[in-house]
């Protein structure tokens, strides 16, 4: 019986959190059109790159791809907290903590609209990637992983968008925080691989930052095939992040609940 | 009269927005903090496309994408400037403003002084950074003056740009209307390699892109070996008189809805 209610609860909040999400063409539109603007250019304008020794393929298309998926990942930080925000500004979250509502089901609710957004994402990087010409080394399977990985991914982002509303209760934090994920994107092992990174500085930043492992994870499954450590690597960062994330978000939420 | 009513105009609405600039960090942050992402990470990650055949920039890739980085931190100055035109539409202070204007005119000039003094405060910001991240520039005190003059121009032109649609739409919703052709016309040049090592789309679109010249002559300065100035000049002005035609046209629209 508690049971299915925690499911009823979780299915409308899910519902609710997934309708709101498609119903903002101003959330979707950008959190599409951005990353897949960013590979044309950069395919486009670093294909010349691809003549490095060393650089892992030929085609830079193919090697930047991976970028798309962890740059729309970043825009679920936006568009959950900015969800979140707005909740805890129209004094929704307020409501609903007079209402014998479990904080597990709002939290697993508000997760489902990233999670939708994150897999429309992955899907349309995919089938751009794949009809310009960017084979997955991996097959089919690979491709499946790679969106496992992706809403991973997302979840992380997402979750920490949702902390940054839950604590400050303001969308223009939530705002403040999309260029610092920018800045943990730049500064990773973005546009060229670790190994052929010059600066010894930015090279420590890159090998520190999980970033450079999510994108990696990725990588390997387009341009190497099945590379076991890189995937190991690449979930351990994204679900790592994910995890934390998740569990400050927790932490957030049953302190916003309390003081409402 | 008429001359002292626009310029004392101009001043005042230059005054108050560079006073706002300064006084809120949620105004300089973003005009700042992309140019330097961009030169961050890719002067630092990238700086090994320097060894690829065929790249020919003798100052190093550092200053190859300081040349770029100025430009846009320059085109930010000016549209972000056009975010607050649109903002003081908004919050109805433009129609005040309008309604006491000796000169309308000189509203455009005043939010062009801030557009200046935010470009040169990016730029200034963006060069020490550069500077400290091992910037040399090979280029005497005349390419200098050609290169920030150019980077000027190109600020001009962007606040003409953005100033004219935030005066037609009078909301910030507009903000991706001036924000992204800017963005476009900027990154579809040879931002990170040499336009002869462009490939694809890219490279077609970067021929015929007036941003191209303005980033080759600019990276000529830096270099101490001017190219393509005089073509880069021309259309850089003709763009600028474009512009002014295309804010003015917004300011009439602005006063019809006065």
């Amino acid at each position: 019986m508690r049971r299915s209610t925690l499911a009823l609860q979780v299915g409308m909040l899910a519902r609710r959190s997934v309708v709101r999400t498609f119903r903002q063409p101003a959330m979707i539109v950008p959190a599409l059109l951005f990353p897949l603007m960013l590979l044309a250019i950069n395919s486009s304008g670093l294909d010349s790159a691809t003549s490095l020794p060393g650089f892992p393929t030929d085609s830079y298309f193919q090697f930047a791809l991976a970028i798309a998926f962890v740059q729309g990942a970043l825009f679920s930080a936006n568009s959950a907290g900015t969800n979140v925000s707005a909740d805890v500004e129209t004094g929704f979250l307020n409501r609903l903590s007079l209402t014998p509502l479990r904080r597990v089901a709002l939290l697993l609710g508000q997760l489902a609209g990233i999670l939708a957004l994150g897999l429309i994402q992955a899907l349309t990087f995919l089938g751009v990637g794949v009809v310009f010409g960017a084979g997955i080394e991996a097959g089919l399977p690979g491709a499946l992983v790679i969106v496992a990985m992706s809403l991973l991914i997302s979840l992380g982002f997402g979750c920490i968008g949702a902390f940054v509303a839950l604590r400050t209760g303001s969308g223009e934090a939530v705002q403040g925080i999309f260029p610092l994920l920018f800045a943990a994107l730049f500064l990773s092992s973005m546009a060229l691989p670790r190994n052929l990174i010059e600066n010894s500085w930015f090279q420590t930043i890159a090998d520190w930052n999980p970033v450079s492992y999510m994108l990696e994870g990725i990588r390997s499954l387009v341009i190497t095939g099945w590379d076991g450590e890189a995937l190991a690597l690449g979930f351990a960062c994204a679900g790592g992040v994910a995890l934390l994330a998740l569990a400050a978000t927790t932490s957030a939420l049953r302190t916003r609940m309390a003081r409402t | 009269m008429s001359r002292g009513g626009f310029t004392s105009v101009a001043l005042a609405v230059g005054r108050r927005n560079v006073h706002n600039y300064f006084t809120n960090p949620a105004m300089i942050i973003p005009g700042l903090l992309f140019p330097l992402f961009f030169f961050t990470a890719f002067a630092g990650g990238l700086s090994r496309v320097d060894s690829v055949p065929g790249f020919d920039y003798a100052a190093g890739y550092t200053a190859f994408v300081y040349g770029f980085v100025l430009l846009q931190a320059s085109a930010f100055g000016g549209i972000f400037t056009g975010f607050s035109i649109a903002r003081d539409f908004e919050s109805g202070f433009s129609r005040r403003l309008m309604l006491a204007a000796p000169r309308r005119s000189g509203i455009i000039a005043g939010y062009w002084i801030a557009a200046v003094t935010r470009a040169l405060f990016n730029m200034l910001m963006i060069t020490v950074v550069a500077l400290v991240a091992g910037l040399e520039i090979a280029g005497g005190p005349v390419d200098l003056i050609g290169l920030y003059t150019l980077a000027l121009l190109v600020n001009a032109g962007a606040l003409l740009f953005g100033s004219g649609i935030a005066m037609r739409l009078r909301t910030m919703q507009a903000g991706p209307a001036m924000q992204v052709p800017v963005f476009l016309i900027l990154f579809l040049a040879p931002v990170w390699v040499p336009y002869d090592l462009l490939a694809g789309w890219v490279h077609a679109a970067a021929t015929v892109n007036p941003t191209t010249l303005a980033l080759e002559a600019s990276r000529g300065f830096i270099a101490g070996d001017p190219t393509k100035v005089l073509p880069a000049f021309a259309v850089a002005l003709v763009l600028a008189a474009v512009s002014i035609l295309w804010a003015r046209g917004g300011l009439r629209s602005a006063e019809r809805a006065a």
